[in-house]
């Protein structure tokens, strides 16, 4: 276990935000929380899944809603450590430590929150490696661990506990009503787990990975270096495609944000065409009408300058962008993982392959 | 037959001319003086003169004064904060990421009360009207004159914003009061930054204007004054001394927009060579097209309506330089320095100016000093110089189809004549005063930003024009002579309903008299 430096978190928001694939909103409005608590003299500890007992309870937070309403009700410290405590009154008993259910986006500052405001430690690990949509695309559901019960919490003095569901399906169903009943936002703290539930089940060391990203990111930006190259480094990532946002459609169905993205080819890719599917978060890309990378890889829009990366809901005509893959979390790659994150579950049609698998041969 | 005076008052130059239709009759050029009214008086008194007994109907005044009262930090007055939507984004209390150097100046007082909109418009909790009041009386006690006034959600439903300043009225008759949902779109801190930058300026920005409107009685023009915004229209000089922030970047707006006036072109690319860099703008309908991300000012985060222009360090004084047999141009600049360091000026510097002059596109300076310049080398440079253009106007087109691109600028002449990508290159006359003519010729505008639900696609985007063509004729618009510019609409992620984000301007001629 160490402390972590005001430094690392503001590169946390920088790597969260490239590991979002697109969605799961800007961290900005966290890392502000943050340097508020730091400036207060609060200090977080990042703890390694291996020092977790097999029976320490772990609270896994996010906070859930649309990135948009997060633009005007703000993040708030307060509410996500509320969510935390609401669930120890339920269980009858505290948790050891806190993590995040993604790590990608806002929500992989949010554990830095609650963590502040309640002096716990924040597991180094989350349940996605990246930013999905649905409360079932984790890898504790891939692991078929109970999806009960959950906590949420609106600081109008609302507080719900889901108390029991039969599937992850049905957690998602009625923990989005509770959230859009509330204002499209709200802190929930997901099912508790146990240490050893993490240490099997969780994607680990996701939180250093974001910090190292981000560091590596503001490195290159500060010396003048393609940011771009330093993730593909940091990630062992691959860069796909360089073009121009040609066209961007984007629709709402079932409470999501989807779409799709045109890009015309530049540099060596001029002439060629590259589109991309999005649920929130990218999913599906093809080059020039073949299927090139698909989830659970994860894709990654950049700024082809800046290397920052650029959500689904920011994207614009007339952008230069630089398409990147970096590598899934293991855990999905399994035919059951690939049933839960797989292209099938974002409904298109396609057996998964891994863009990574022809780069190894 | 319509006349205008228009009048740029740049860091540099105060630039005036007098327009008749679509022709300068008068342009004059004078230094920007330290009081600025100085200058702006001395190029009125030009132009008056030059106007002749009939008159004119407008006089627009484009100025950077506020915006650099930021920058330098000074005549900031203290404000209020007021801020409705408590017990909700309680962590985050206005100023919280500002500067502190410049939130130490601008802090007076923070009041933060329940209230606040969710965003279907239910309210978060009813406006707490006596904490409002008492926040009123706080801030009266410490003498503090200038109130922000920012509400979550506002842009969708105002009225706890416009209950609030009703009740602060009541305590504070003279206060500038500030209300976000008059500023800004959705993003709360953003918004709010932009109402408390407002809130700031209030007292320099009355002063201001009633000098300009002084300045205009001296002159004996009787024509409304009127000031140019950020986004190329302009708004009546009583609004503008209300809303400082408005008017924060109008000068390169003002650039593109006189810069399509004077050729006619309502749809093409400008690019303004200046020392140090080339600014490059879309004109979309004969307005710029405008960014759509976070714009800092003075260090604050905001969401402006600002022209999307992309900067690259190439200038007429860009320090020209081969190493390994690659030429470089830029980033680095002698800016106004040039007289000085240029080799034709006997400097020791090599510039794109020296270039120019060696390759004959330039008269200026002394030609003999860069005679050791190989014409190849120079005919190189030359070429480089284009390669970075024609990758930022490739950057900065919308579409595949050629368009003309508009040279201005002094550097003007490191634009070649022909650009893949480009139908023609055009350089207008009058280039020199092209922000003061895109001042005389701006019109008024209004905009729309907000979340409908329960309404199709069409219904919500017809509103969205509704409730802009509402704020243009408040703004000054005649109300034939509005049209639709601009309309985009966005889905929002996660809420039911169809929930649809709009966005919509229309612009028009300024009416006849008001």
């Amino acid at each position: 276990m160490r402390e972590i430096t005001l430094d690392e978190i503001e590169a946390l928001a920088v790597g969260a935000w490239v590991l979002g694939t697109g969605g799961g909103g800007s961290p900005y409005l966290g890392l502000l929380n943050m340097r508020r608590l730091y400036a207060d003299g609060r200090r977080v500890s990042l703890m390694d899944p291996d020092e977790l007992a097999d029976d320490d309870m772990v609270a896994v937070v996010s906070n859930m809603g649309a990135p948009l309403v997060g633009q005007e009700r703000l993040v708030d410290s307060a509410n996500i450590a509320r969510a935390v405590t609401l669930m120890e009154e339920y269980l009858g008993k505290p948790f050891r430590a806190i993590m995040s259910v993604e790590i990608g986006g806002n929500n992989g500052v949010q554990p830095f929150l609650a963590a502040a405001e309640l002096d716990r430690p924040v597991v180094d690990a989350d349940a996605m490696g990246r930013a999905y949509p649905e409360a079932q695309m984790t890898s504790f559901a891939v692991g078929d661990l109970k999806p009960w019960p959950l906590s949420l919490v609106d600081p109008r003095g609302i507080e719900g506990i889901v108390a029991k569901v039969p599937t992850w399906k049905w957690m998602e169903r009625l923990s989005r009503k509770m959230c859009v009943e509330v204002g499209s936002i709200a802190a929930t703290c997901k099912a508790p787990r146990t240490g050893a539930e993490v240490k099997r089940w969780g994607i680990l060391r996701t939180t250093t990975q974001a910090i190292k990203l981000g560091q590596a990111i503001r490195l290159a930006q500060k010396e003048h270096r393609d940011p771009v190259q330093a993730i593909l480094e940091s990630e062992k990532g691959l860069l796909l495609f360089r073009g121009k946002v040609a066209d961007i459609a984007r629709r709402t169905t079932e409470g999501f944000l989807r779409g799709t993205a045109k890009l015309d080819g530049l540099d060596e890719w001029r002439g060629q065409g590259f589109e991309l599917a999005f649920q929130n978060e990218w999913a599906v890309g093809w080059q020039d009408g073949v299927p090139r990378v698909m989830t659970p890889d994860l894709i990654c829009v950049l700024d082809t300058v800046s290397g920052e990366a650029i959500g689904t809901e920011t994207l614009r005509y007339g952008q230069r962008v630089t398409v990147v893959a970096l590598p899934a979390p293991s855990v999905f790659l399994s035919p059951r993982g690939l049933d839960f994150v797989g292209p099938r579950a974002f409904g298109y049609d396609l057996d998964f392959r891994s863009v990574f698998a022809g780069a190894a041969a | 037959m319509r006349r205008r005076i228009g009048i740029d008052v740049g860091g540099t130059n105060t630039d005036a001319v007098l327009l008749e239709d679509d022709r300068v009759l008068h342009a004059i050029k004078t230094p920007t003086t330290a009081d600025v009214l100085t200058g702006v008086r001395l190029a009125l008194q030009d132009v008056a003169r030059a106007m002749g007994p009939q008159g004119v109907q407008a006089v627009m005044i484009g100025t950077t004064h506020f915006v650099n009262a930021v920058v330098q930090r000074r005549d900031l007055a203290p404000v209020g904060a007021l801020r409705i939507g408590m017990p909700a984004s309680q962590s985050l209390p206005p100023f919280c990421d500002w500067p502190e150097d410049l939130a130490a100046l601008v802090r007076g007082q923070v009041h933060m009360v329940e209230g606040g909109f969710d965003y279907d418009g239910r309210p978060i909790m009813p406006l707490d009207e006596a904490a409002v009041a008492a926040a009123a009386r706080a801030m009266k006690a410490a003498g503090i004159a200038c109130v922000a006034v920012s509400g979550i959600f506002s842009p969708l439903d105002p009225a706890m914003e416009d209950r609030a300043e009703a009740i602060i009225r009541d305590v504070m008759p003279d206060a500038a009061i500030t209300l976000s949902h008059d500023l800004g779109r959705i993003g709360l801190l953003e918004r709010e930054n932009v109402g408390l930058l407002n809130a700031c300026l209030a007292p320099l920005a009355r002063h201001t204007v009633q000098a300009f409107e002084e300045a205009l009685r001296q002159a004996g023009i009787a024509a409304p004054l009127y000031i140019t915004q950020n986004d190329g229209t302009v708004i009546r000089a009583e609004l503008a001394a209300r809303f400082p922030v408005l008017s924060f970047a109008s000068g390169p707006t003002n650039s593109m927009r006189g810069a399509a006036f004077l050729t006619g072109l309502k749809d093409a690319l400008v690019v303004d060579v200046g020392g140090t860099t080339s600014d490059i703008g879309a004109l979309k309908a004969g307005f710029p097209r405008e960014a759509n991300a976070i714009v800092q000012v003075g260090g604050v985060r905001t969401l402006f309506r600002m022209p999307d222009l992309l900067s690259i360090g190439l200038g007429g004084g860009s320090h020209v330089a081969q190493q390994d047999g690659r030429i470089t141009i830029g980033p680095r600049s002698v800016g106004f320095r040039l007289p000085e360091l240029a080799r034709i000026f006997g400097g020791p510097q090599l510039t794109t100016s020296d270039i120019a002059v060696r390759a004959g596109l330039l008269a200026l300076g002394d030609a003999s000093r860069v005679g050791d310049v190989t014409p190849r080398f120079a005919q190189a440079v030359l070429a480089e110089a284009a390669r970075m253009l024609e990758e930022s106007v490739d950057r900065m087109k919308t579409d595949a189809a050629a368009v003309p691109l508009l040279a201005v600028g002094g550097g003007a002449f490191l634009v070649p004549d022909r650009l893949p990508g480009v139908s023609e290159v055009l350089r207008p006359a009058h280039a020199a005063v092209a922000n003061a003519v895109g001042a005389a010729i701006a019109q008024v505008s209004g905009e729309a930003d907000q979340v409908f639900q329960g309404m199709t696609r069409i219904e919500a985007m017809a509103e969205a024009e509704r409730i802009a063509r509402a704020r243009a004729e408040e703004a000054g618009a005649d109300g034939a002579t509005l049209a639709l510019v601009d309309i985009e609409d966005l889905p929002i992620a996660y809420l039911p309903g169809g929930a649809i984000r709009v966005r919509a301007r229309v612009v028009g001629e300024i009416a006849a008299s008001g």
